[in-house]
């Protein structure tokens, strides 16, 4: 059978935004080379109820394939999807941007001998076969890719398709019994989706002042905050700067955090990774201070200001005040 | 234990990185240098066997790439690697991120490590999964982005970022690990070390000495085919101002700002 397999992952009674962005899509891709949507959900038996399942139906699935297994990593998944995929024959797997979905399509490309594409940003459909269409070289060009032979895998940016929902239909639900490799049951969860830092709201704002390495230190972010305040807006932050301890991860834009679309987005010391950017670049002011010219996020900034932050900031925060008070 | 590091060479940081409208490759000319990402890999990998938890007999470099390659194998010896790997043959040129990570499987199964480690991404290809298609291959449990390990006998516990959260996972040895950049602070090579480099053992590989069967990699093995290469869609250049008088230059933001009432 021709159709698309999608990947969805959950957490705490919820599906990922991003996951059903693949549901969606897969069912509009499917519909177009005339084949059937399908999803695989993994994990434990108690959180995947009939009726969270089917809601995926919504979304345009015809049919859910459940299994009992771990959810959370990626090699369990792999398992499932290449046993179902073997079974059922699905052309193509497609998955939403994040993580785990780079190593399940990562594991399939292997146990499958498949073709892969990474980052993909839009996918057509062209006499019943997909075209994937990836930004590279720091998005200075787009390439249209093929897949010779099936399945062809498929890993999207963050936020590239659209959760939408379709109709009310409910998804048929169909366990599978999968023996899972050995290898897949040498990793294991000890904690999952611990939120390092304080538990800070940035979603609302309208104003988000983010800081990045060029900060220098965590102390560095008292500029951003001070900036914030007198802007009356809140404080964001990029991975890198999360993963050194110097900010909440709550406050984290990006590919593994928040996407956020404020009326404006000022960063101080980010270069604007691709992983950052998919979290902000619906933005609808951004302003950029870096001291490196070459920065890549001067490419996609509506101002960028060439300089060190820390002659900036404080002057910009006084210069803010005074507008806003005079 | 035996750890393996995955290197690869990749255009300089300084290079400006374009495609090859011929081969619908990247342009790889110009001046190279061992793949960012991958010096925390090595770095990680010397912390393991300097850390006394475990006893490391050997940290062993593998690239597959072109001729040249030889050179960042030179630095990853001379960051700490006992000896290197170069896979190396025409017919692998062009293999795409299914024939490559086959093809590394191949060398690595030959090695039989009890840890692969690589660098979170290759700073020209941007795939992010090499290292779960190579574990795949070797029936090893895999992990990326991990941003702390905590090596013992027989396991490692490992910290990464994912989509809720921070996640630590339990991962048995063997294993293969990509770290992420946070992993650590690598050092920089002595230069006795990088004198030194080129007396470590090298060992070059052609497909054939390393298994690999022919119609797995290279153009023809390929399972993806790129068809065009478009440029990307235009966004208008935002405006620049360069600070030379910072207080000119905060004037101009608030007005800015102010224009697009921001500010309000
Ligand atoms: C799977 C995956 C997921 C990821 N998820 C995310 C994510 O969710 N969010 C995210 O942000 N990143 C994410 N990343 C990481 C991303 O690739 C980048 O590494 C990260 O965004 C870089 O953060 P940064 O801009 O703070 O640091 P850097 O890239 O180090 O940039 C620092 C910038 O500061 C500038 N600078 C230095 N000093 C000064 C100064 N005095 N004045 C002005 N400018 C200065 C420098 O010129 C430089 O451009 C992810 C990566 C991967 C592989
Ligand atoms: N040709 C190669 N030879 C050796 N290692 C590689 C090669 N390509 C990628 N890698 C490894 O895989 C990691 C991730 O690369 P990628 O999946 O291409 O982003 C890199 O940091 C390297 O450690």
């Amino acid at each position: 059978m021709s159709g698309i397999l999608t990947y969805a992952l959950h957490y705490e009674g919820a599906f990922n935004k991003n996951s059903l962005g693949a549901v969606s899509e897969g069912a509009k891709l499917a519909k177009e080379i005339g084949g059937e949507a399908a999803v695989v959900v993994v994990g434990d038996p108690s959180e995947l109820s009939d009726e969270l399942c089917g809601s995926l139906g919504k979304y345009g699935a015809a049919k859910v394939y459940r299994a009992n297994a771990p959810e959370g990593l990626g090699a369990p998944v792999v398992d499932v999807m290449a046993k179902v995929i073997q079974d059922e024959g699905y052309s193509y797997a497609l998955f939403g941007g994040g993580l785990l979905g780079f190593e399940i399509g990562a594991g399939l490309t292997a146990r499958l001998n498949v073709g892969v594409t990474m980052e993909v940003t839009e996918v057509d459909a062209q006499d019943g076969k997909l075209v994937a269409k990836r930004p590279i070289l720091q998005d200075s060009a787009v390439v249209d890719v093929d897949y010779v032979g099936e399945p062809g895998v498929i890993i999207g940016r963050l936020n590239a398709f659209d959760a939408e929902e379709s109709g009310d239909a409910t998804a048929e639900v169909v366990d599978v019994d999968v023996q899972l490799e050995e290898h897949s049951t040498k990793a294991t969860m000890v904690q999952r989706g611990e939120q390092r830092g304080a538990d800070v709201n940035i979603e609302d704002a309208e104003i988000l002042v983010a800081g990045g390495r060029g900060l220098g230190k965590a102390e560095g972010f008292e500029m951003c905050e001070s900036l914030a305040e007198a802007m009356g807006g809140a404080v964001a932050a990029t991975r890198a700067v999360v993963d050194a301890g110097w900010y909440p991860y709550a406050a984290q834009i990006g590919q593994t955090g928040k996407t956020v679309a404020p009326k404006l987005y000022l960063a101080a010391g980010i270069s604007g990774a691709i992983q950052h950017k998919v979290g902000m670049q619906a933005s609808e002011n951004i302003v950029a201070i870096n001291k490196d010219p070459n920065a890549p996020i001067f490419e996609f900034s509506d101002l960028g200001v060439v300089g060190d932050l820390n002659k900036i900031v404080p002057k910009l925060a006084e210069a803010v005040k005074e507008k806003k008070g005079g | 234990m035996k750890i393996c590091v995955l290197v690869k060479e990749v255009p300089d940081a300084a290079v400006e990185k374009r495609m090859d409208e011929g081969s619908m490759r990247i342009d790889r000319s110009g001046e190279k240098n061992l793949n960012p990402f991958d010096t925390h890999a090595i770095e990680a990998a010397m912390q393991v066997k300097e850390g006394g938890e475990v006893d490391v007999e050997e940290v062993v470099a593998v690239t597959m790439g072109p001729e040249s390659a030889f050179r960042a194998l030179h630095k990853a010896v001379s960051l700490g690697a006992d000896r290197s790997v170069h896979l190396t043959d025409e017919a692998l040129a062009g293999s795409d991120v299914c024939a490559t990570g086959y093809a590394l499987s191949k060398v690595l199964e030959a090695e039989s490590p009890d840890l692969v480690l690589l660098g979170q991404q290759s700073d020209d290809g941007e795939c992010y999964t090499i290292g779960a298609v190579v574990a795949d291959h070797l029936k090893m449990p895999s992990l990326t982005q991990v941003i702390k390990m905590d090596v013992a006998e027989g396991k490692l516990t490992c910290e990464r970022q994912a989509e809720y959260g921070y996640d630590t996972v339990e991962v048995e040895l063997p294993a293969v690990i990509s770290v992420g950049d946070a992993i650590n602070e690598p050092r920089y090579p002595s230069l006795k070390a990088i004198m030194g480099a080129k007396k470590k053992p090298l060992e070059t590989k052609a497909t054939g000495d390393a298994g690999i069967e022919g119609d797995r990699v290279g153009d023809d093995g390929s399972r993806t085919k790129v068809l065009a290469i478009n440029p990307p869609p235009q966004k208008e250049a935002g405006e620049i101002i360069e600070d030379e008088d910072t207080d000119e230059t905060v004037q101009k933001i608030v007005a800015w700002m102010d224009e697009r009432k921001l500010l309000a």
